[in-house]
């Protein structure tokens, strides 16, 4: 059972990423999107750099949020239309594990990415440079969660017709903790003290929902299959 | 005391335990709902420190302990319906959703109301204050994705699944806000000053709690036998029984 | 009891707004929870027993009907 296991994932996580570079638009785009939001905020709020510094962490992290929310959208979609998820809840291998396997490659893509993108954007926004590493390793951190809560929340609404703005509406209080835990460790760094701790909270809630969104994932996939 | 809960999930059997329960329920909590309002309202004296709005307490206080223990028990449903596949658990989780919201609403507003005397605002982004605008916002995503689908039997295990990842969340929400707001506190404002409450306060603080869970349970109830109405409208059981 | 007129419970000493419009709006959805179910659930079992009159009736005079052909 282990090797079939093991090939078993890497046929999905290939199926996935490959799917994924096949359309690059789909990983471009909410890089684009985080670009413009973000463009918003000295239009909106005022050029001063001393205040867009200040509120620099919560605006770089919020629309993570929102990017991540977008993004989730369109996990399970594909397979679920083409039939593909019916497989693999009837498979012998564990769908809490296929579904996993997906929200990885699909984390890969687009939180880590914008973890990477992220210093050009907190530059644009004046942040402190000495913050810039921990704000990439809290969006590290920060997305995977993100992608986790996402998940569950496409988990029950990919069956749904409008699923989109539901999906937002059930994540959103969810991250609030992610949301609360990302922009402290930032704040601190960009202030000079020491991060580590929110750092830390955030490991805890990426490790715990690691272990307990799978549970939810699966349940909400096959519910939907039902639906 | 599983046999009451499998006799529970039987549609007759709990339309009578229903209506014998409200029969009883309806006078009493109106009397403990009246009583504890005059308590409160006129007999026990004014807060040193807040003079009279401090009376908002019999009210804002309920509600958001019942809002927020309504949340574990539409979680607990949804158990019960997921994992034993208890019917009547989905008529209740449909039941407790909205009554949940609405007592949110009632605990926010009047917290709000509270706060204008008190701090001078309408809106204090206080820990407990936010925390239960969350809370609304996590009985507003049951309540959509119930209406989302349109086969019952799978809205009612989403809204299940849904349920009970919030539950996980609630304490970790809290503990989350609790910590941001501690970082941003500008002066020490404390939400309930006194660490002990006077006893001439407290007994009409705590009929009014009890006042408020009957409150809940009589709602939830009430709405469970309209449902339970509309739905077996032509079953021989509820027939026979209304004649 | 604490205050000494009918007005002074009115006007709270300067909270009256507060603390009436709290009590008032909480009163509102009270009465609106326990009510629109309980005036549902009347008007359904009204409906119901109707419906089984009008059967029991219908059956009668079909069973008569029966009767009197044979």
């Amino acid at each position: 059972m282990l090797p079939e296991l093991g090939t078993f994932l890497r046929f999905q996580a290939q199926r996935h990423l490959q799917a994924a570079l096949r359309r690059p638009s789909d990983i471009v785009g909410p890089l684009i999107f985080f670009l413009m939001v973000i463009t918003l905020f000295p239009i909106g709020l005022g050029p001063d750099p001393k205040i867009l510094a200040s509120l620099a962490p919560g605006i770089l992290w919020v629309v993570a949020l929102l990017s991540s929310l977008v993004v989730s959208g369109r996990l399970f979609q594909s397979d679920y239309e083409d039939g593909t998820l019916e497989q693999l809840a009837l498979s012998p291998h564990p769908l809490a594990i296929s579904a996993m396997v997906e929200v990885f490659c699909h984390w890969l893509l687009s939180g880590v990415l914008l973890a990477l993108a992220s210093p050009v954007f907190a530059a644009l926004l004046n942040m402190p440079s000495q913050a810039i590493p921990v704000l990439m390793g809290s969006l590290v951190l920060g997305t995977l969660c993100l992608s986790l809560i996402g998940a569950v929340a496409a988990s029950l609404t990919v069956a749904l017709r409008r699923g989109g703005v539901l999906l937002s509406l059930l994540s959103i209080p969810l991250t609030v903790p992610v949301l609360i835990f990302g922009t402290a460790a930032v704040r601190e760094a960009a202030l000079g003290y020491d991060p580590y701790s929110w750092l830390a909270l955030l490991g805890a809630l990426a490790a715990a929902g690691c272990v307990l969104a799978p549970l939810a994932i699966a349940a909400g996939l096959r519910i939907s299959l039902e639906a | 005391m599983w046999s009451i809960v499998h006799k529970m999930g039987s549609p007759p059997w709990f339309y009578r335990f229903a209506n014998g329960a409200i029969a009883w329920l309806l006078p009493i909590v109106l009397l403990a709902l009246i009583v504890g309002c005059i308590w409160g309202l006129l007999i026990a004296p004014p807060d040193y420190r807040q003079g009279n709005s401090y009376r908002i307490i019999f009210i804002h206080v309920p509600a958001a302990v019942v809002a927020l223990a309504g949340y574990y028990v539409m979680a607990t449903a949804g158990l019960m319906s997921l994992v034993w596949k208890i019917k009547m658990a989905d008529t209740a989780m449909r039941a407790l959703a909205p009554v949940g919201a609405a007592l949110t609403f009632v605990a926010l507003v009047t917290g709000s109301i509270w706060g204008k005397p008190t701090w001078g605002a309408w809106w204090v982004w206080d820990a407990r204050i936010t925390s239960m605008l969350i809370l609304l916002f996590l009985y507003l995503g049951v309540m959509a994705l119930a209406e989302a689908f349109d086969n019952k039997v799978a809205a009612a295990k989403a809204c299940a699944v849904l349920s009970l990842v919030g539950t996980v969340n609630i304490p970790i929400i809290y503990k989350s806000v609790d910590w941001w707001y501690s970082l941003h506190q500008p002066a020490s404002i404390k939400f309930t000053g006194e660490s002990a409450i006077d006893a001439s306060m407290l007994y009409p603080l705590l009929l009014m709690i009890v006042a408020f869970y009957g409150l809940f349970a009589l709602t939830v109830l009430l709405r469970m036998r309209a449902e339970l109405l509309i739905t077996y409208r032509q079953s021989a059981w509820l027939r026979s029984e209304l004649s | 009891m604490y205050f000494q007129t009918w007005a002074a419970v009115w006007q709270m000493d300067g909270h009256g707004p507060y603390v009436w419009g709290a009590y008032s709006l909480t009163l509102l959805v009270i009465i609106a929870l326990v009510a629109i179910p309980l005036v549902r659930a009347r008007n359904l079992t009204q409906e119901i027993r109707n419906d089984e009159r009008r059967r029991a009736v219908a059956a009668e005079a079909s069973g008569e009907n029966h009767a009197s052909k044979t």
